[in-house]
């Protein structure tokens, strides 16, 4: 190009040029007139492909779904005011499960902010706290260093949502572009290499433990696939057991013997107990949250605590450990291994004994459960789906509740990326559009959305995007026609008074796939539950399969809340928990 | 934990910020949303050149909560400093505060025999009333205003306080 002839492009054609530059290949969207320019742009080119969805909500967890299956930047594109507010529950839920994503809004023109304009609403004010950051576009020479700010800060340290509202006037108004990169100074550097001293101090630590466990978490996947090599390395070489939060789950491999299966709240005996018993937690990318620890002044009271994480605001807020290390995890892992292997060697046969103790609490199978030949258990139906699916490039999303458990409990993962669920926030709704996303990222996976009757309706709407875009997404609902998990704490804490847990007036779920031109199945009998899953894995398309499952199972273990580690329920006893006042405050 | 580590205690926290709309917004919100409490806040740009702001915030928690306070300033955009000063060495605070007093007679003198003791100047004067402008620690101002309040003390208003730290380093 002509050195002296600056190309002009407006606010909206800079907008699409800049996504083009900065590789992003598809964003979920949902028109209106405060983005009708950047229509425009979208309408005429082929480059950037437009995902449109059937609500706000939807676009955000389909980009969380990309993101996190991926581990690229999501994007979003939603109209101002409505628009805007139906993003903020998907974005709060990006926050608190650390999705990088960049949301573009619209916004009214900038002489008419602070009138209370046509489908104004303070974007910027709203969206606040439920971002990592956010800008408001007020001079169109800014806009493109703000793009590119932006998507920086999304990924950089432990990732977020970012948000950018953009006033319809901007998008409008022309200006220079020229493809150099121009990142403004920001201010924003997270520290990323961990500190060479510390992390010395704590291999120390990890060749001297008797009772150590890894309890690791969604941050090993945000650093990416280096760091879950690492986590194995370490693990196989220290050879100490294993356990993971809710959202680390696939960074160490299931199947392996070392692993103990999830921790926290509905966590394995096995787990809970060792973290309880261990003398060191070493917590890799995970955040002491309160599913996991349960009663705090009661949590492994006497481990010492070895806590690697990106955000250093995440070091002692719950827990207070001994050895924090700020950074990122594989540049921690990395030579933390080399520094145990060359300067501490750690000897396998201290933690024998360990080892022994851990396998007693094994024996427990605390998983079990009897299914009989009358109705569908709603666990022998996430076992049959994994053993049918584990051989294929399987990745599951799932909605909120009790099958949300179940799924984390009975599919066993043995890769990162390959697990999307709402931890942090529990948004009911998270699971179809997120499964969206996932499978465009990966056309050629099976996709399963495990889902539960009433969750699937929150944003049931998404099927209409999967058709358009011929997504063969499946929705796998555990329908037990309740509310399962309320049912479940209104059934142990509250009396057995199920007040408005039930779904008096559920849709034909088959119909409703029809309806929206999917394949529907409903499976009752236990006997013809694999070949209802082989057929929905055949089908081409998308497809609901109603599981009608036992209305009454519960799931279990149970850490109730306000209890300690040792103080689960296993389902098996007479007695039911007797909470403290305190303990039936807590969510 | 010890019964030291358990106890709050006052700290004043100098942020250096851009100088950006919302960033005070931000600030705030994260006090409010995190349930931390606000003594006193105030804030004025301090470099121009580079369009800078420094927030002055005195607030009161455990040693943890503190941490926690400075950990999630920081990691705000457009946060560059986060100082202690309370902790990070010792530090000068000031208040600057204006007091309206009325009253006619032995009242009014006795009050600006008072504004002498306390070094306030006189920054407006009616035939009834005074304003006292007074700069010192929080301490002292209150204690100039608690002995107005017998001599016809109308209105107060207070800046808040600002700190820096002592000795050569800057923020
Ligand atoms: C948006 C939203 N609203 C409410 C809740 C509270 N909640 C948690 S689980 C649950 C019931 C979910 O029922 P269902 O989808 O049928 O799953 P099940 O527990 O029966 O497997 C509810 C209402 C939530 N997590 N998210
Ligand atoms: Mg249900």
């Amino acid at each position: 190009m002509d050195k002296d002839k600056i190309e002009e492009l407006t606010g909206a054609e800079l907008v699409v040029r800049t996504l083009n530059d900065l590789g992003v290949d598809i964003i979920f969207g949902y028109p209106g007139g405060a983005v009708l320019p950047i229509y425009d742009v979208i309408f005429s080119q082929e480059k950037l492909r437009h995902i449109l969805v059937r609500h706000e909500q939807g676009a955000v967890h389909a980009a969380e779904g990309y993101a996190r299956s991926t581990g690229k930047v999501g994007v979003v594109l939603v109209t101002s005011g409505p628009g805007a507010t139906n993003a903020v529950t998907g974005l709060t839920d990006a926050l608190m499960d650390s999705v990088p994503l960049v949301c573009f809004t619209g916004q009214v023109a900038t002489h008419l902010i602070g009138n209370d304009a046509f489908q104004e609403a303070d974007t910027t004010g709203i969206t606040r706290p439920c971002t990592k950051h956010n800008y408001l576009v007020k001079d169109i020479n800014d806009l493109h260093s703000i793009i590119h700010e932006a998507f920086y800060v999304a990924r950089a340290g432990r990732p977020g949502p970012v948000v950018i509202d953009l006033p319809k006037d901007i998008q409008l108004t022309t200006v220079g572009y020229n493809d150099k990169i121009p990142l403004k100074n920001t201010s924003y550097n997270p520290k990323t290499e961990g500190d060479v001293e510390v992390i010395n101090s704590a291999s120390k630590l990890i060749s001297e433990a008797e009772k150590p466990i890894i309890y690791s978490g969604g941050g090993v996947i945000n650093s990416g696939l280096d760091a879950s090599k690492l986590l194995i390395d370490l693990a196989k070489y220290t050879g100490f057991p294993i356990t993971s939060t809710l959202m680390g789950l696939g960074a160490f491999p299931s199947s392996d013997s070392q692993f103990l299966g999830m921790l926290g709240m509905h966590g394995t005996y096995e787990a809970n107990m060792a973290m309880h018993q261990a003398d060191l937690i070493i917590a890799i990318g995970s955040r002491f949250d309160d599913r996991i620890t349960g009663r705090l002044d009661a949590f492994s009271p006497n481990s010492k605590k070895i806590h690697i994480d990106i955000d250093p605001s995440s070091i002692n807020k719950n827990v207070s450990v001994d050895i924090p290390i700020i950074g990122d995890i594989a540049k921690v892992l990395h030579p933390m291994l080399a520094i145990l292997k060359n300067k501490y060697n750690v000897d396998k046969t201290k933690t024998k004994h360990w080892w022994s103790q851990i396998n007693d609490w094994r024996k427990i199978n605390c998983l079990s459960y009897i299914q009989g030949n009358e109705t569908i258990k709603p666990q022998y139906a996430i076992e049959t789906l994994y053993k049918l699916t584990k051989d294929m490039d399987a990745r599951i999303t799932t909605e909120v509740g009790q099958h949300q458990m179940w799924a984390a409990q009975f599919y066993k993962f043995e890769k990162p990326n390959r697990w999307m669920t709402s931890g942090g926030l529990g948004t009911m709704g998270y699971g179809l559009p997120a499964a969206i996303g996932v499978q465009l990222a990966h056309p050629k996976s099976l996709v399963v959305d495990i889902a539960g009757e009433a969750s699937i309706l929150m944003n049931i709407q998404e099927i209409s995007t999967a058709v358009q875009y011929r997504l063969p997404v499946k929705i796998f609902i555990l329908n037990n026609g309740y509310m399962g998990m309320v049912r479940q704490w209104q059934e142990l804490l509250h009396g057995g008074r199920y007040s408005e847990s039930y779904t008096e007036a559920l849709p034909d779920f088959v119909k409703l796939a029809e309806s929206f031109h999917a394949f529907g199945i409903r499976v009752i009998d236990p006997d013809d539950l694999e070949s209802s899953i082989k057929k929905m894995i055949d089908y081409d398309g998308p497809v609901i399969l109603d599981v009608v499952v036992d209305p009454d199972e519960n799931c279990f273990p149970m850490i109730p809340s306000g209890s300690a580690h040792n103080e689960m329920m296993l389902g098996k006893e007479k007695d039911l928990p007797k909470l403290s006042k305190e303990g039936l405050a807590l969510v | 934990m010890s019964e030291l580590d358990r106890r709050s205690r006052r700290h004043t926290i100098a942020i250096l910020v851009d100088n950006e709309s919302g960033v005070l917004a931000r600030v705030i919100g994260l006090f409010s949303g995190r349930g931390y409490n606000i003594e006193s806040l105030t804030v004025a740009e301090t470099d121009k050149a580079k369009s800078l702001s420094r927030v002055t915030i005195v607030t009161s928690g455990t040693p943890m909560v503190i941490e926690q306070i400075k950990a999630q300033l920081s990691r705000l955009v457009p946060v560059h400093r986060v100082s202690d000063l309370t902790t990070e060495g010792s530090s000068v605070e000031r208040e600057l505060a204006m007091i309206k007093v009325v009253g006619i007679g032995e009242n009014r003198v006795e009050s600006l025999r008072i504004a002498d003791i306390f070094r306030a100047r006189v920054v407006d004067s009616s035939r009834n009333s005074f304003v006292f402008e007074l700069t010192g620690t929080a301490q002292k101002i209150n204690a100039f205003i608690e002995l107005m309040t017998d001599l016809g003390l109308v209105d107060v208003s207070r800046t808040g306080i600002v700190a820096i730290s002592r000795g050569s380093n800057p923020l």
